[in-house]
């Protein structure tokens, strides 16, 4: 989330602007029906002062109160129309905010599904999401209302401006005369007051994160007696926080007063100027009384007009990051020859697959992560028959998911080549390959709904009575019947509901559906009762039957039956061969095996 | 609509109250927000009164600024009210000619050589006072602003760091049995509510209800027909709006669900990319993700539509009342009732009645949305802290430790130890092997005071103190514990070894560090010991953790020291080499080991096997391989199985050649 808190300084920049033009489009109709509503209110807005205007003129002075009714009549209609006006076009902009919203929702998600491993291993979840979710809300929503916020303050102002020339000409251009002062003063005190803002904020997330260190730490601090002395230094920043608040505060106390002041000294001017024309019968009281109003209303909306220009300018950071992620090329694309002939992953041509066998081979491979700089596999090359069990071993972070990575065309070797039945697997799209792969991850992933949907997810048009069979195979059916809803059980947001286990159970229901002809499976490593253990011993046993496979092991006894065992250390891979031999040549397997097996023996003897 | 009513009004309100039409249709999606909490609050039910006292108390010592703001505020309310009066008076006094109609003091002042019978000075004098009015009151304003946010941002300065400070000496027991995200979000946002509510609302409901009341008496006081008409439209105006937020509230609360559905939606797609793919799933992924993104435009439009029905219809009220004030205000003036000033005088006094009063539904959700914030904040201040009696001791540690028939258990379940008594001899090393969830982990959180037995549960004793009756942060100095998985902060690895003595010499981090083993590895990055490590800098391997760890508690020079499995993640040799020179240079001190590996248990003075929290064996070594027993197993697996002969064998191929071997 880091990256999160970059700021975006660049200056004002056309083109990401126009990049919005596209999405804009469809909505060009409503924006019409809006823009006009929005001026009839503005029209409205003027006019109001009018009627007060009339009220004095045409009958307090004229001592008069005939036409009295037809002119509450005639003001109740305007005030009824208005708010015709007003609830046609927020629905105008409530549909606008909402249906672009979706669309650019919708474009990101799509692209997202495109997009290759590279991206999701450098880019955190929570950074997208913030793009796919509030960036397009807060876009949308400033599309819609801030763009026609503007245009009524600027409507509203040039409206007031010429209301007042028809008025008095020179009684307008005097109180004008305020407007570049006011100008002046917003335009110096929300840059600094913006600054401030800015400030606040870091310091804010500053707050946050001692207040993290400060609980995740609880327990280290108190055995190391320093609760004080953290205490002591949160006090710093707080008093920083503290500093930075009063400061922002007191420009705002200075600047809206100070404009207020603008807005009286209009008054005033209104009251001398105005007053004296009306002492020589050059203006009516009425109209004195309309130019006070005038006088004072046009300086929120000024001041509008400014917030509005730097509310929508400060949108620019949310366009470039939606359009930052819609310009994200994939890494891995089908040539054009592959999609004519397999089609993309949206629109499949499955008649034209052929049959996947599982020989895998890499070819004098070489490899380097688009966001590392050492290559971390140089001419390797490595014959896998099908059938072959594959276990990969090593230190967590050490890179093992690379040759996974690459096998299952996640990414792509830089130099050499992958064969998949003896063709290089770019021949063939991804999908293909991809509707080939049992993928059983260590934290395992469901999504939320019912277990029955989820283990369907590995074969879409799969039977109720093909889920149970699967589930069966792999004894997820044991999990199921322990739920309330049986199969229609809700397993949660991401599987919460249930146990690291069951979870992982319900996985390999959903790989053993698919049937792979290549089964992945990146070990768990968190502790297991000792009956799911059983029974996921039993499931792994039952995947690897026939099928090419890598473990990605973390335990002894899976490590133990693999054909072949791929030592990796520092991301590359140092040692390979079966379990005798490995241990008999006494380097880095020999470190890691002995470590692990002091610990699971003694476990295994603690626990029985 | 407002706005003409203003015009001679000038003032704050008007930007406030103006705020709530023009400056932003978009308000009323803040409205929404107020519905979401409207929500949660039902769902809370009722706010503990008790809590207040808890947060007041960081009120304390600013009182007096909130007293100040106050009174500025009023005089800041009053002198705005002057305004419309000046305006009256210029326009019947001056421009009407009718000087009879002004008070005493307004008419000796023009009578002033200066201004008599010049009408144009007097105009001049007018517009001088509204411009003099308005500085006073700016500076009120000014005055009311500053003395708030001092007062405030004091408060929520005092309010953090009473809450940091009091976290940090709540007992480990509470924190365990508190989620870390939940309490963060209870001392950010929750505060922040807080915060907001003292800046901002605290005083503007006192301001409103004084603005309003004194608004209504003047009206009052100049005509109380009109004063009638305008005041009838208050009650409607806030049954209106309390009807409204009970009848939207049950469709908001579709609408915000849809919301987070969505947002799951798009988020497990993202943490299972490698599932979707795998599957070749993206098409399905895609419109399962339509359907949703569907559903959630459209419940919005819907509810966009009823909440534009709403405020518009509000707006139509507020304005007909604004018509009526004016149209009788005309007949009235026009039958002498009513003068002329008085007339645009009271237009702008109702002007202050209406749009307060639509604001004031706000202000009170914002009001309870605080209430729960502080009893969110408040539960954490409720909890107790951590207290020493004043009696509490400080006898030496370098003594045995004896645990004497002690049993234990955590909140509602079975104990994790049971009837356990032994002894561990001052000086001595002392090993003990057990599996997860045996009780080893509690015994350290036992003789660290991390938690306390119950007074029927036995007791642990230091050279026979009751280790109850030792001072905790005594005792936890003279206790040097490594964990397992070790928490380092976020500073730099000399600031994080040295963070108990803050301010050691150089050498006696390196020295540290170097019997941990891990110097040679801090050399290796680029920023040595001030490389940041943590959540913001280079991240550690779990063995460089571990050692870095060891070197911060060595800095602790405690009589007692405890190694909870904290060299699992460290080879053997590395293991080894680090309890060797440990041994050296800790000579006297009480050392616990706590481990799975025979090679370390076997070097200690005596090992303690636990099983299910009991005692299952005791002795050293050669007494434990001398007997039958989980100890003895054990030791025939990890030296003698099939696996140990070709571990060996490696073990020697390695001594000659392979350089895999040597410590990471």
């Amino acid at each position: 989330m880091r990256i999160d808190e970059k700021e975006y300084t660049k200056s004002f920049d056309i083109h990401i602007w126009k990049r919005l033009l596209p999405f804009l489009r469809p909505f060009t109709r409503t924006f019409v029906m809006v823009i006009v509503m929005n001026l009839l209110c503005a029209a409205v807005d003027i006019m109001l002062p009018l009627f007060q205007r009339a009220a004095i003129d045409n009958f307090i002075q004229q001592d008069t109160t005939q036409g009295l009714w037809l002119f509450s009549l005639v003001y109740a209609l305007v005030i009824a129309a208005q708010t015709f006006f007003v609830i046609l076009f927020a629905r105008g902009c409530m549909r606008i905010e909402m249906k672009l919203g979706r669309d650019m929702k919708r474009a990101c998600f799509t692209h997202l599904q495109t997009l290759s491993f590279s991206y999701y291993n450098t880019t955190p979840v929570g950074y997208i999401l913030a793009r796919v979710m509030s960036d397009t809300n807060r876009i949308a929503g400033m599309a819609a209302w801030q763009s026609v916020d503007l245009l009524w303050s600027l409507s509203y102002v040039l409206g007031v401006f010429a209301a007042m020339l028809l008025l008095n000409v020179k009684l307008a251009l005097t109180i004008m005369l305020i407007v570049p002062a006011i100008a002046l003063l917003t335009a110096y005190f929300q840059n600094r007051i913006l600054h401030w803002n800015r400030k606040i904020r870091k310091q804010n997330s500053k707050i946050t994160n001692a207040y993290n260190e400060g609980i995740m730490g609880a327990k280290t601090s108190k055995t190391l007696v320093i609760e004080d002395q953290n205490s002591e230094e949160f006090t710093v920043i707080t008093e920083d926080m503290r500093r930075s608040g009063i400061k922002a505060a007191r420009l705002n106390a200075i600047f809206i007063p100070l404009v207020l002041l603008m807005g009286t000294i209009a008054t005033a001017i209104v009251i001398r100027q105005g007053g004296g024309m009306v002492l020589d019968n050059l203006l009516m009281l009425g109209t004195l009384s309309a130019f006070a109003s005038y006088a004072t209303g046009i300086f929120e909306p000024i001041q509008q007009i400014a917030r509005n220009l730097s509310e929508i300018i400060s949108m620019q950071a949310n366009i470039e990051r939606v359009i930052g992620l819609l310009d994200e090329q994939p890494q891995i694309t089908d040539t054009p020859e592959v999609v004519e002939k397999y089609g993309t992953s949206l629109d499949p041509k499955p008649e034209n697959w052929e049959p996947l066998k599982g020989d895998i081979e890499f070819e004098d491979v070489s490899f380097q992560y688009p966001d590392g700089n050492e290559e971390v596999l140089s001419h390797f090359s490595l014959k896998i028959p099908a059938g072959t069990t594959v276990a990969i071993v090593g230190e967590t972070g050490a890179g093992k998911s690379t040759l996974v990575n690459l096998a299952c065309r996640f990414f792509e070797p830089t130099s050499g080549r992958i064969l998949i039945d003896g063709r290089d697997y770019r021949e063939r799209s991804q999908l293909w390959l991809h509707s080939n792969i049992g993928y059983v991850l260590q934290s395992p992933h469901l999504f939320s709904g019912t277990v029955m949907e989820n283990i369907r997810y590995g074969r879409l048009d799969a039977t109720d009575e093909e889920v149970m069979e699967a589930a069966r195979a792999v004894s997820a059916h044991l999990v199921v019947e322990k739920l309330e809803n049986g199969w229609q059980s809700d397993v949660g947001e991401g599987g919460d509901r249930l146990s690291t286990g069951e979870k992982q159970l319900i996985s390999f229901a959903r790989a053993v559906l698919a049937n792979p002809r290549i089964f992945v499976l990146d070990e768990a490593t968190s502790s297991i009762d000792t009956q799911t253990e059983q029974l996921i011993q039993n499931a792994i046993e039952y995947l690897l039957k026939d099928r090419t496979s890598f473990l990605i092991a973390h335990r002894l006894s899976t490590i133990r039956q693999a054909d072949l065992i791929l030592v990796v250390r520092d991301g590359r891979i140092v040692e390979q061969g079966r379990h005798e031999e490995l241990l008999r040549l006494g380097g880095y397997y020999h470190t890691l095996y002995s470590r692990q097996f002091e610990e699971e023996s003694a476990m295994s003897i603690l626990q029985r | 609509m407002e706005i003409f009513s203003l015009g001679i009004f000038g003032g704050e309100k008007f930007l406030k109250e103006n705020g709530f039409r023009r400056a932003g249709l978009p308000l009323w999606k803040e409205i929404f927000f107020d519905l979401r909490f409207l929500r949660e609050v039902s769902m809370k039910n009722k706010i503990d009164a008790r809590n207040f006292g808890l947060i007041t108390r960081y009120l304390k010592g600013f009182y007096h600024l909130f007293g100040i703001a106050l009174i500025c505020s009023m005089l800041h309310t009053i002198l705005n009210a002057l305004t419309p009066q000046i305006f009256r008076y210029a326009v019947d006094g001056i421009l009407g000619g009718d000087e009879t109609a002004l008070p005493e003091v307004v008419q000796k002042m023009l009578l002033h050589p200066l201004l008599a019978g010049n009408a144009l000075r007097m105009l001049g004098a007018a517009a001088a006072a509204l411009i003099l009015v308005a500085i006073l009151s700016g500076l009120f304003s000014y005055g009311f602003r500053m003395n708030v946010t001092k007062g405030s941002e004091g408060f929520v300065k005092a309010l953090r760091d009473g809450l940091f400070a009091h976290i940090q000496r709540l007992p480990f027991r509470w924190h365990v049995s508190h989620q870390t995200g939940e309490i963060i979000q209870r001392c950010t946002s929750d505060v922040e509510v807080v915060r907001n509510f003292v800046t901002n609302q605290m005083l503007e409901v006192i301001r409103i209800v004084f603005l309003v009341g004194f608004s209504l008496t003047v009206m009052f006081s100049m005509n109380l027909q009109m004063a009638l008409i305008a005041a009838i439209f208050i009650p409607i105006v806030i049954l209106y709006s309390g009807i409204f937020y009970a009848k939207i509230a049950a469709r908001f609360r579709v609408a915000d669900e849809a919301e987070g559905v969505l947002s799951t939606t798009v988020q497990e797609n993202l943490t299972g990319v490698r599932v979707v793919r795998a599957f070749g799933r993206e098409k399905f992924e895609i419109s399962r993700f339509d359907e949703k993104n569907e559903t959630f435009a459209n419940l919005w439009i819907q509810l966009g539509k009823l909440m534009s029905l709403y405020w518009s219809l509000g707006d139509l009220i507020t304005g007909l009342q604004i018509m009526t004030v004016i149209s009788v205000g005309a007949l009235l003036a026009v039958n002498g009732q009513l003068t002329l000033g008085e007339f645009l005088a009271f237009v702008s006094y109702n002007s202050t009645l209406i749009w307060p009063v639509r604001g004031l539904g706000r202000i009170l959700s914002e009001m309870s949305k605080a209430g729960v914030s502080i009893d969110r904040v408040a539960y954490i201040l409720r909890a107790e802290e951590e207290k020493d009696p004043p009696e509490a001791l400080t006898p030496p540690l370098d003594q045995d430790i004896t645990f004497e028939n002690v049993t234990f258990r955590y909140e509602g379940q079975k104990p994790v130890l049971d009837h356990l008594s032994f002894t561990i001899p001052a000086g001595s090393t002392f090993a003990i092997l057990g599996s997860t969830g045996s009780g080893k982990s509690t015994m350290v959180h036992l003789l660290d005071r991390l938690y306390d037995l119950e007074p029927d549960e036995g007791k642990i004793t230091i050279g026979g103190v009751d280790l109850r009756q030792i001072r905790r942060d005594y005792l936890r100095h003279g206790i040097g514990l490594v964990l397992q998985e070790p928490f380092l902060f976020s500073r730099t690895i000399r600031e994080n070894i040295a963070i108990s003595r803050p301010g050691s010499r150089m050498e006696e981090i390196r020295s540290a560090a170097g019997i941990a083993c891990v110097d040679e590895a801090i050399d290796t990055f680029t920023d040595g010991y001030d490389t940041i490590v943590g959540e913001r800098g280079v991240t550690l391997s779990g063995g460089q953790k571990q050692r870095v760890a060891i070197a911060r508690m060595l800095m602790q020079q405690a009589p007692i020291m405890i190694f909870d499995d904290s060299l699992s993640a460290v080879d053997a040799e590395t293991d080894a080499k680090i309890r060797a020179s440990l041994r050296q240079r800790m000579g006297s001190a009480t050392v616990i080991l706590i481990s799975h590996r025979i090679t370390t248990l076997m070097q200690a003075d005596q090992i303690l096997v636990l099983e299910d929290g009991k005692l299952a064996q005791q002795g050293t070594h050669a007494q434990l391989i001398a007997q039958e027993g989980i100890y003895k197993n054990i030791y025939d697996i990890q030296m003698s199985s099939s696996d140990r002969e070709l571990i060996e064998s490696g073990r020697s191929a390695s001594s000659d050649s392979t350089p895999a071997l040597t410590s990471p």
